[in-house]
């Protein structure tokens, strides 16, 4: 029971990977800074070392949400099965959502399920993830629009060929910046649920930290699913928010590093997405002549408000159906529902695919490209 | 316990516009000014794609600059390694 639990984290640690590998690469992609293949391998490495870097977050997550004596294993598997669900939805649209908030909505959503909505610890919940989810992307916008503004005004006598090449090396040193960031933060957020299963199980004493072998096996899954990349993610970020120039993307990438990084090492579990898409946001503010492209950005905001309690009736849903079979059964139950369903979407993909190949194509208003070739029908 | 913890929000705006706003300017400081000098002069046009300008100072602030920029990354990695591990703090 306890090893399907942490399989089933695993794999969330995975689509986690795997959806917010843009978050950090997709400027640099999308600028030209590093081929998308180079990209994914470095964010991949660099993810790997970040989660060893910070155990701030993993803490908030094992103890600060939900009262650990009423979460049972089956609430644990249950509130992952509702994060990895949104998370392959949203991917399928190409939303760069958040997996933090599918994560937590979902455990929230079994636990509420299981033991009432006392079992929550509210307070936690509102300061810790709520309020930070509100405030990161308004900083990180107006740090990124600031940075833009300074880079533009300083660099203004250099010629437009050399300031891109110069701020395209600087790019990969503040895109390195962004993964290690993601590792401190989103890693972390895998270990606290296995952690949190862990307590459940009686394995660890409550208040525990999350011992050395989560935290390998966290850091190797964030990284393996960052490396297989999320093309779809990408593109909308990349392409579809504003069209990046260099300096741009240097300006958006170190917003987001400085911003996650710091809320981080003060245990604010906060979405890397939200982070990352203000930044390119505030990018397209701080340049004279940008056009950010509000609708796609509505798009995004209207996903995000909808992830925690989608997450977390899909969470309560899985619960229900693990309790109803009742036992290990149930949760196996679940597990076979959910790799079907992630068995569909992943064919529902296949129709319209993205790679590294098509990820830079011109935007058109879709998350997938149109056919290079002359397709005879639409 | 507050709902909104003030302090900790003012600081990550304050570090966040110094490390995130701050350190890509003074990038931008060191690119420009390495490519100062007499061969940044000679192909100068739209299409110059002159990295290094030749300006022997130029030069030596772009190093300075840099200098500093990775500093304050390894200063700042260090401070966040501190933070996230309590447990290790002496």
């Amino acid at each position: 029971m306890l090893a399907l639990v942490v399989i089933t984290a695993l794999c969330f640690d995975f689509t986690n990977g795997f959806h917010d590998t843009g978050n950090a690469m997709a400027t640099s992609i999308a600028t030209g800074a590093l081929p998308p293949r180079v990209a994914v391998a470095v964010s991949g490495v660099l993810n790997f070392v970040g989660a060893f870097l910070s155990l701030a977050v993993a803490a908030t997550i094992a103890s600060g949400l939900v009262n650990t004596q009423v979460v049972t294993l089956t609430v644990v598997a249950a509130g992952l099965a509702g994060g990895i669900i949104w998370n392959l939805l949203t991917w399928l649209f190409g939303i760069p959502s958040s997996s933090s908030h599918a994560l937590i909505g979902g455990v929230i959503g079994s636990t509420i399920a299981a033991s009432g909505g006392s079992a929550v610890l509210w307070h936690g919940l509102v300061s810790k993830v709520i309020i930070p989810a509100v405030c990161s992307p308004i900083i990180a916008a107006l740090v990124a629009a600031s940075g833009t503004w300074m880079l533009y005004r300083i660099s203004r006598n250099l010629s437009d060929s050399a300031r891109g090449h110069g701020f395209r090396i600087g790019q990969i040193g503040s895109a390195c910046m962004v993964s290690l960031a993601h590792g401190t933060n989103d890693a972390q957020k895998t270990m606290g649920v296995i952690t949190l299963a862990l307590i459940a199980n009686g394995t660890l004493a409550k208040g525990s930290n999350a011992p050395i072998w989560v935290i390998v096996c966290c850091a190797l899954a964030i990284s393996v699913g960052t490396y297989v990349g999320g093309w779809r993610v990408i593109r909308t970020l990349g392409k579809g928010l504003v069209e990046i120039e260099s300096p741009q993307g240097m300006a958006a990438e170190s917003a987001s590093a400085a911003v996650i990084l710091l809320s981080s090492s003060f245990g604010y579990s906060l979405s890397t997405t939200h982070v990352a898409t203000g930044s390119i946001i505030g990018t397209g503010l701080g340049k004279k002549g940008a056009e950010v492209r509000w609708n796609v950005a509505g798009r995004m905001a209207t996903a995000w408000v909808f992830t925690l309690p989608s997450a977390g009736i899909v969470g309560a849903g899985a619960y229900g159906l693990a309790h109803g079979v009742g036992g290990t059964i149930g949760v196996i139950v679940d597990l076979i529902v959910l790799a079907a369903l992630s068995a569909l979407i992943y064919y529902r993909s296949r129709g319209t695919k993205v790679d590294h190949k098509n990820v830079n194509a011109e935007w058109k208003g879709t998350v997938a490209p149109a056919e290079p070739e002359p397709a005879a029908a639409a | 316990m507050s709902w909104i913890n003030l302090s900790a929000l003012w600081k990550i705006v304050v570090f966040g516009l110094i490390a995130g706003a701050g350190l890509p300017a003074l990038f931008a400081v060191g690119i420009t000014s390495l490519a100062r000098g007499p061969r940044a002069a000679r192909t100068a046009g739209a299409d110059s794609d002159v990295l290094v300008g030749g300006s022997v100072v130029g030069a030596a602030i772009a190093v300075l600059c840099f200098l500093i920029v990775l500093a304050a990354i390894g200063w700042g990695i260090y401070e966040v390694y501190q933070i996230g591990h309590p447990a290790t703090h002496k």
